[in-house]
């Protein structure tokens, strides 16, 4: 069960003009502007749904998702999770949580993927019998055996992204959160993660939160859609709230940001 | 600590894969120390004695001074590396990991290259102990072991404070290196050849008289014999650098998505 409820978080940026001159003056004398990427933000998850979490660029999912996994701590208003705020107490309430970034790498660059997860092991202090149960099922669910002796420069984007969703559930959390999963992936891909995150979602009963730029997988996954621009939430939802009138969710979503201007 | 062995493994495996690389930079680090040993020797050449030290004192000197350094070198580079860490989003990664940050930061970076100028500190070192006219006895040893150790603890804790400012501006700032690469530098000396004002400095505000003067009076026997255990006292430094860690955490904003 997750709540949150009237989250604000505001970002101090330093304001400039472009050109030298005004760069020299931001040295003695530097502007703020107070950017709210969240502004009464509230919403209830409950467990085992999955949530596909859209909006334009900068309107502030990422700030959310980052609140909800103890990253950033808001300003203003509360937030549980399972009983426990994100932001306090962080390394007993992270160990519930499965995080993916899909456009950063939590795996060792240089050596086999398999020794990423044997440290993994070590860091979430997994007994040695439920990390073997559990590496098998994902390795069997994603088709990772040909890839775990290898190192992670050579996979090819695919095939890091799927090692890297086993990487973030080596420990069998009850939530997910995806930060754009599917960024960058081709067709075959994309499909592979889509399939497995619905079947972990069904079979394990696993929280999903999923955000994501592309229709198809909120439209493939996800029966609720919360859309949020300029940090406030404009819907609460369907798909089809949204779809209503337009051919694809694409143009909805356009047409739906364009109304709001955003 | 199995965890940081862990970390440890793997750091040597991601080495081990590039092998002529790590084997250049580490000679490339020995011949940079190697120069300043130089610096050392000619100096010597001209004066042989500098405020009451010989050559072969100095020389001891620089050898455990350079083993702290570049021990702390190796092992807190992920501090020395922080601001990087920051910018890349990686610190959000830790966050996210049910362990200390601190463990995860040291376990992130570890520069074996460094093995380099431990080589050298090392080979320094016993060229001193061997010339120098200090009568060793396990007390003296000891001493030795100590300054090594609270050497590290003290360039850790700078280490320390340099990441801590990276929260407060995301970029590293350049004259913490003062005080350790400076450091390192002007360890080749006892510091009380710098003056009274600056062994002031180095004993009340940054410890390094307490890791490397004092003691090294007490293995010339010219100190008191309580000079071997102030290594020990030097680690409280340590103890302000955690507390702006902790306040630094507290006020990480994250970077970018």
């Amino acid at each position: 069960m997750i709540t949150m409820q009237h989250v604000c978080k505001t970002y101090k940026v330093s304001k400039r003009d472009a050109g030298f001159s005004s760069a020299f003056k931001a040295l003695f004398h530097k502007e703020y502007e107070y950017i709210h990427a969240l502004d009464d933000v509230s919403f209830t998850i409950s467990d085992g749904e999955m949530v596909g979490y859209i909006g334009p660029n900068g309107a502030g999912k990422s700030s959310t998702i980052k609140i909800l996994s103890g990253i950033l701590t808001p300003e203003q208003g509360t937030c549980l999770v399972n009983g426990m705020t994100p932001w306090k107490n962080r390394i007993a309430y992270v160990k519930n949580i499965g995080v993916v970034f899909g456009q950063r790498t939590q795996l060792w660059w240089d050596v086999p993927v398999m020794d990423s997860f044997e440290l993994l092991k070590e860091i979430y202090r997994i007994d040695t019998p439920s990390y073997r149960r559990t590496l098998t099922e994902l390795t069997e669910m994603l088709g990772l055996s040909s890839l775990l002796q290898m190192p992670v420069r050579q996979l090819s984007l695919g095939q890091r992204m799927r090692c890297e969703i086993a990487a973030s559930l080596l420990h069998d959390p009850e939530i997910l959160f995806l930060d754009e999963p599917t960024i960058g992936l081709d067709a075959v891909s994309k499909l592979a993660v889509r399939d497995f995150i619905k079947k972990r979602n069904q079979e394990k009963n696993t929280t999903v939160i999923l955000t994501t730029h592309d229709m198809q997988d909120i439209e493939a996954l996800t029966d609720r859609v919360i859309l949020i621009g300029k940090g406030s939430i404009l819907l609460d939802g369907t798909i089809e709230d949204i779809k209503t009138g337009f051919e694809s969710t694409e143009e909805a979503l356009a047409a739906f940001y364009r109304s709001h201007h955003i | 600590m199995r965890l940081y062995g862990k970390y440890f493994v793997i750091h040597l495996k991601s080495v081990m894969v590039y092998k002529t690389s790590f084997l250049l930079t580490c000679i490339g680090q020995f011949l940079v120390s190697f120069n300043v040993f130089l610096g050392v020797y000619f100096m010597f050449q001209r004066f042989h004695v500098v405020e009451g030290f010989t050559y072969n004192e100095a020389l001891l000197c620089f050898g455990i001074t350079l083993m702290e350094f570049s021990l702390a070198e190796t092992f807190a580079r992920g501090f020395d590396l922080f601001s990087y860490i920051v910018n890349k989003g990686e610190f959000d990664r830790i966050l996210v990991r049910p362990r200390n940050e601190i463990l995860q930061v040291l376990g992130s970076r570890m520069e074996f290259s460094r093995i380099g100028r431990i080589f050298q500190a090392i080979v320094m070192f016993a060229y001193g102990f061997a010339v120098s006219d200090v009568s060793w006895n396990l007390l003296k040893i000891l001493t030795v072991i100590l300054m090594i150790l609270g050497g590290s603890v003290v360039f850790g804790g700078l280490f320390l404070i340099y990441a801590s400012i990276c929260f407060f501006t995301t970029e590293g700032l350049e004259f913490m290196n003062i005080f350790t690469d400076g450091a390192r530098e002007y360890g080749k000396y006892p510091v009380c050849i710098y003056g009274k004002r600056v062994l002031q400095l180095c004993t009340f505000m940054v410890p390094y008289a307490l890791i490397q003067y004092y003691p090294l009076l007490y293995l010339l026997d010219r100190g008191k014999a309580y000079y071997s255990l102030l290594p020990v006292v030097a680690c409280l430094f340590l103890l302000p650098c955690l507390l702006l860690w902790k306040l630094g955490v507290r006020h990480y904003t994250s970077s970018g998505s």
